[in-house]
């Protein structure tokens, strides 16, 4: 449409108006990335030996919250939000920890589909409760979080159970080069194979369109209530990938959530996810949660408190919305 | 409820459903205060002879903590935020005076723990209201760096949990008689600046105005981002002094004191009937939702229940209550 508009005789013009709005759509994707990039730049400066380990280490730690980050994302492109992730995590950590333990390799792939079924049942159950009483999803998802977390403690009260060891396999190592960790193919794998295909279709174009106007896409024939299961379902799947994401990195199961639910919130909104829903991708999502990590890394790389690697994580979620939306306040004015 | 109501219809027309609705609609805490009742004859009946003179010591005592963050959680609620540092926040105070109370005298630390939970509440404020940050994420990175800078100031001290001064524990956790915890003599007066605050004072009116239509708001001339940072404040504050009272009442000083109680205060001030979209409700009903959790947890555990069952139960209950009191109360 734009390169029709454009001069004919000046190609680069019209190459430049066609990248244009892809890059402007995805700029904060693309700075995101920049900046994970100086940071990995800087760690090598600081920590001459970061290298093919670093880089391994760093796909397998962030594994976890990334596909968490993926599924908190889905529910708040569509207009919700799910406190209850790290609690669902958890839950099905225990249940793929506790079948696996001491069964065949087979018996292993059963259990990895049935979780995920699981993970989808759960999050229906989410998004079914918010549909139908009608009560915001942050205090039906907080609730929930309760009922989960204390269904992860009823299988399992103390940590234990086992994995199979393909699933340990599979993220663990790398896949042909050094420097492509398994942990990062399964990740890419598992994003392209399931949000890709829903995001070009009819449904996630509805994700979208619930999200940034509930009303305007009633009207436009869309089925909210359904679009809102069908995206608190596939939270589910996601966050079920996640639990066992931390089974097979940890080849145990934990009862106790971990902090993933706030953290997930934060690394949507500094990847570019409005919290009001509507806009954004699972892409910058991922990449803030490896610049999350990697900061960690390099603040024990730098000697800093893990502390104070706390408090300069909360600063930097702060000053990056911040800015975000100082730049959409002055878009706003100008 | 409109079972009931329904068939009370057909012989008095004044017991109708909309009656029913329309004065619950209008009073939104006489549904609550029947909850509350029912879960003490609950309790009655689960243990006969439990409930007396003690036992609404205990549970006041236990309430008047997360009645305070509540209203952390009330007041952001209104103008349409959440404050998912008080946690943080609380826990800081109360370690805070803990760790300086044998140094400085017990006045002296409060003080300091109350301006530090001030300078949180500011900045929050200011990203809030200024730079119009979402109070969701802005409350959650301060909640990390107030949490992350406790850790460390505890590593600088080094200081075991064990130094709740007297005075904290006096509040905290004795009472008049057996029966009337002295903590009553904080929440009473808060209580009271806070429900006469919102009802009839101006600023109490901004907030539900910010809430309700936050362009109306501006158009009426509110400066949102001057209520905005004096709420945040203001929350920060009660949040310090409900960590005054937990570590009193726990006499545990520790950086993750109050961090169980963030999710129970947003549900209490939820149960209590303000809406976290902003614009509608009140402190009254979310004391009345503080003491129905508080209930709640002791009936559960008093049933002897496995702590996995009993979380389950609380949370099916919470969103239970929340859909029926939406119900009943809805404006349509």
């Amino acid at each position: 449409m734009t390169a029709a508009a454009a001069p004919a005789d000046s190609r680069r013009v019209a190459l430049a108006d066609l990248l244009g709005p892809a890059a402007r759509r995805n700029a904060w994707s693309l700075g995101l990335l920049g900046f994970l990039i100086l940071l990995l730049v800087f760690t090598k400066l600081i920590e001459p030996r970061y290298g093919v380990t670093g880089i391994q280490g760093l796909a397998i730690s962030v594994l976890p919250l990334a596909l968490a980050a993926v599924a908190q994302a889905i529910v708040v492109i569509s207009g919700g939000i799910d406190l209850s992730i790290g609690s669902i995590m958890a839950l099905i950590n225990v249940v793929s920890a506790v079948l696996m333990q001491g069964q065949s390799e087979e018996f292993g792939v059963a259990v990895v589909l049935g979780v995920l079924v699981l993970g989808l049942v759960i999050g229906a159950v989410n998004g079914g409760l918010v549909v139908v009483t009608r009560i915001p999803d942050i205090v039906v998802t907080l609730a929930m979080s309760f009922v989960w977390a204390g269904c992860a403690l009823l299988v399992l009260p103390t940590p234990g159970g086992g994995s199979a060891k393909w699933l340990m396999d599979l993220v663990s190592g790398s896949l042909g080069n050094d420097w492509i960790p398994k942990a990062a193919v399964v990740l890419i794998t598992v994003v392209a194979l399931i949000w890709i295909p829903v995001r070009r279709s009819w449904l996630g174009l509805s994700f979208y369109a619930t999200g940034s106007n509930r009303l305007a896409a009633f009207r436009s024939g869309v089925s909210i209530g359904r679009t809102k299961l069908l995206a608190y379902a596939l939270m589910g799947l996601f966050a079920a990938l996640a639990g066992l994401s931390l089974t097979a990195s940890t080849g145990i199961g934990e009862p106790v959530p971990g902090p993933y639910t706030l953290l997930s919130v934060a690394a949507i909104v500094l990847g570019g996810v409005s919290l009001a829903g509507g806009r954004g991708g699972v892409f910058g999502p991922i990449v803030a949660v490896m610049i999350l990590q990697i900061i960690r890394t390099d603040m024990t790389f730098l000697n800093v408190d893990t502390n104070l690697a706390t408090v300069v994580q909360g600063l930097i979620l702060i000053g990056v919305v911040m800015i975000g939306s100082l730049v959409q306040i002055r878009r706003a004015r100008a | 409820m409109s079972g009931v109501a329904g068939a009370s219809k057909a012989r008095s027309p004044w017991l109708s459903a909309a009656v029913w609705r329309g004065l619950f609609r209008d009073r939104p805490m006489i549904p609550l205060l029947a909850l509350l009742a029912m879960l003490v004859v609950a309790s009655e009946l689960v243990r006969p002879g439990i409930v007396g003179p003690d036992w609404i010591g205990v549970i006041l005592r236990a309430a008047v903590p997360l009645a305070i963050l509540a209203g952390c959680q009330t007041l952001t609620m209104l103008t349409g935020g959440i404050d998912l540092s008080v946690g943080a926040v609380a826990s800081m105070s109360g370690f805070v005076v803990a760790s300086l109370a044998a140094g400085t005298g017990t006045p002296t630390a409060i003080v300091i723990a109350l301006v530090a939970a001030a300078l949180a509440g500011l900045v929050t404020g200011i990203g809030v209201g200024v730079f119009r940050v979402h109070p969701l994420i802005m409350t959650l990175g301060m909640g990390l760096v107030v949490l992350g800078l406790a850790n460390f100031w505890q590593l600088q001290t080094l200081m075991s949990s064990t130094g709740v001064p007297p005075e904290l524990r006096w509040l905290g956790s004795g009472a008049f008689a057996q029966v009337l915890p002295y903590s009553l003599l904080v929440i009473v007066p808060l209580a009271a600046v806070i429900l006469v605050g919102l009802r009839r004072t101006g600023y109490g009116r901004l907030l539900y105005a910010i809430g309700d239509n936050p362009i109306a708001a501006r158009l009426a001339g509110a400066r949102s981002w001057q209520i905005l940072v004096v709420l945040y404040v203001i929350s920060a504050l009660l949040a310090a002094v409900a960590g005054f009272l937990l570590s009193g009442y726990t006499n545990v000083a520790s950086v993750s004191l109050a961090d169980s109680a963030l999710l129970p205060s947003v549900a209490a001030a939820v149960i209590g009937g303000t809406s976290i979209l902003g614009g509608r409700g009140g402190y009254g009903g979310t004391m009345v939702g503080a003491l129905i959790l508080t209930v709640i947890t002791s009936l559960l555990s008093s049933l002897g229940y496995p702590d996995a069952v009993t979380q389950i139960l609380f949370g099916a209950i919470i969103v239970a209550v929340a859909a029926a009191y939406a119900r009943v109360t809805s404006q349509s």
